[in-house]
């Protein structure tokens, strides 16, 4: 795959980051270094092999089903830019 | 022409598995509680927290998928889904999508005609709701309880093989019916316990490609899902035979104006950048789990309906309405067991009981008239003790509170039936004297007035006469 300047204005868009067009070659070939690597690698025989998704060779341990959180919405609140009535308030999302 | 086109229908129904804590923290699942009191620093998603699995979970999504006859992901794994909205704070939703805990199965759904359709699932897999925005003016501002964030739920995906909206229902009230029996979810729609979000499409009759498809989002009545659908189907064949394209969109239901509308226009393409959770490793359950989970398994409505049908002689009809609600057949089969008899249960359990609760919007479960109660009531018209009128007497009594137990009831108020034929002889002779003209009648082969008679008997005794046996008695001494 071809790391064009508007797959990286594309992904940047999805990240909701604001990127400058100067930047866009210099992160367009870095990208593009990222997706060589990967496609040297699938070079590499893989028959048989099971893939994983996760590298840990552990697996999750549970919790039991209890409610240890208190009501800390003061504290949560204090940091917010605004909010009424309990809620957090942000800019109208228009549906 | 309408008759020219094939819908095609996908529904994707999340369920609140109903556990006291979050998927991923130890905040509280409640409803109702104050804006935002709920949600702790993991279903904020500040920085640096991490989430930690609920064991709960578990049994609850693997006994959905034992109930559908699914493989149970005995490895599965968690993913981000990511996307910008303010009721995720986290900027990413978890959820399952290569390693899902439940892959496969089946449901039987009840066709209007009474035969069954089989509807396979795709694929169930958990996931943490997202908290709630509200629209309404705060100051040109929206509104965000996150309470809700972070709720356990799991999405079931059914192939796209239903092909009407009754169809669509019926596979709804099929997966709701499943997931309360096995006690998975409240499955309280009101609540939001259960969405649904449908994927419809039409095609030409005999197309093998799929056409384009809407997916209009967040339905949560049975009502609104059969309208949603309707409305969708008859706006894409009007934008089809004008010659217009389907566009593959998001809606939602405006159940004020019963129509679909689009919910987001985006510039870009959905992209939702799936990749596995670092923050979660891999879950493993193993067979041993999964079989204590099966032994535990209770009764499933599909075989419960075919029992009260084959074992207790119940026509298809009433064996389905019963089966269809767990607190209903519960009762029912209380109800059946103290009478010992299925057939008179299974009249009053969808008669004066229904209707009871219906009138009072109450659970069958918390009816002021308890199953072995009613149960007791047909024992005493089984052995004549009361005539079936007089039960319903005694019934409304037990459930206005007016009485608390059944025999001590007929006691207190004397409603024992009259079957002794020295008190009724006296009554039935007045009533043939005072009503000549009715005995002529009845003489001249008009046999019709018999009615007649044993209505004002019925009267005279207060109903506590034996009607059968009044029936007798004016025959005997009309001829």
């Amino acid at each position: 795959m071809e790391v064009t300047d508007s797959v990286v204005k594309n992904i940047a868009a999805l990240a909701q980051l604001q990127v400058d067009k100067t930047e866009l070659p210099r992160l367009a070939a870095g990208m593009q270094n990222i997706l060589d690597l990967a496609e040297q690698m699938q070079s590499a025989d893989t028959e048989g092999v099971t893939p994983i998704s996760n590298p840990l060779d552990a697996t999750q341990q549970l919790r039991p089903d209890a409610v240890i959180e208190q009501d800390q919405r003061e504290l949560f609140q204090s940091i917010a830019p605004a909010t009424e009535d309990g809620l957090y308030l942000v800019p109208r999302v228009v549906e | 022409m309408r008759e020219d086109w094939e819908v095609v229908i996908g529904l994707e129904i999340h369920v609140q598995l109903s556990t006291e804590s979050k998927i991923f923290s130890g905040a509280s699942t409640k409803f109702g509680a104050s804006p935002n009191t709920q949600a702790c620093a993991v279903d904020l998603g500040l920085p640096g927290v991490l989430p930690v699995v609920n064991e709960a979970v578990y049994p609850k999504a693997i006994a959905f998928g034992l109930g559908v006859g699914a493989t149970i992901g005995e490895r599965s794994c968690f993913d981000r889904k990511n996307y910008f909205y303010p009721d995720l704070p986290k900027g990413y939703q978890i959820t399952q999508m290569d390693e899902p805990i439940v892959i496969g199965g089946q449901v039987e759904i009840s066709l209007a005609d009474g035969s069954t359709k089989t509807v396979r699932i795709t694929r169930a897999h958990l996931e943490e709701d997202a908290g709630k925005s509200l629209h309404e003016d705060f100051h040109g501002m929206t509104g965000i309880d996150l309470n809700r964030a972070g709720t356990p739920l799991l999405e079931i995906v059914s192939e796209p093989e239903m092909s009407s909206a009754t169809e669509a229902v019926s596979y709804a009230k099929t997966i709701h019916q499943l997931v309360t029996y096995l006690s998975v979810s409240d499955g309280n729609m009101s609540e939001g316990s259960l969405r649904c979000d449908a994927n419809v499409s039409i095609r030409k009759k005999g197309d093998d490609k799929l056409g384009v498809r809407t997916e209009t989002k967040n339905v949560n009545s049975f009502r609104f899902l059969k309208k949603a659908i309707e409305f969708e189907i008859e706006r894409q064949i009007d934008i089809l035979e004008s010659g217009g394209r389907i566009a593959q969109e998001t809606r939602l239901y405006d159940p004020d104006r019963d129509e679909t509308r689009p919910m987001r226009s985006k510039e870009t393409a959905t992209d939702y950048r799936y990749f596995p959770e670092p923050d979660l490793l891999p879950v493993v359950i193993n067979e041993a789990y999964i079989n204590d989970i099966r032994k535990q398994m209770p009764e499933l409505p599909a075989q419960k309906r075919v029992r009260f049908e084959e074992e207790l002689g119940l026509t298809a009809e009433d064996a389905n309405l019963i089966a269809s609600d767990l607190g209903l057949a519960t009762y029912f089969e209380i109800c059946a067991t103290t009478c010992s008899d299925p057939g008179m249960a299974s009249n009053w359990v969808k008669g004066e009981l229904l209707a009871s609760v219906n009138r009072d919007d109450l659970l069958v479960a918390n009816a002021p008239v308890t199953p072995i109660q009613l149960g007791t009531i047909i024992l005493r018209i089984k052995d004549e003790t009361i005539s079936g009128k007089i039960a319903k007497t005694i019934f409304n009594a037990l459930w206005q509170g007016e009485a608390d137990s059944v025999d001590g009831y007929i006691e207190a108020n004397g409603l024992k039936q009259v079957s002794d034929s020295s008190a009724l002889e006296p009554i039935v002779d007045q009533i043939i004297q005072e009503n000549p003209k009715q005995v002529e009648q009845y003489r001249a082969g008009k046999t019709k007035v018999l009615g007649f008679f044993v209505g004002q008997v019925m009267k005279q005794t207060g109903g506590k006469a034996n009607p059968k046996q009044v029936n007798e008695l004016v025959i005997s001494r009309l001829s």
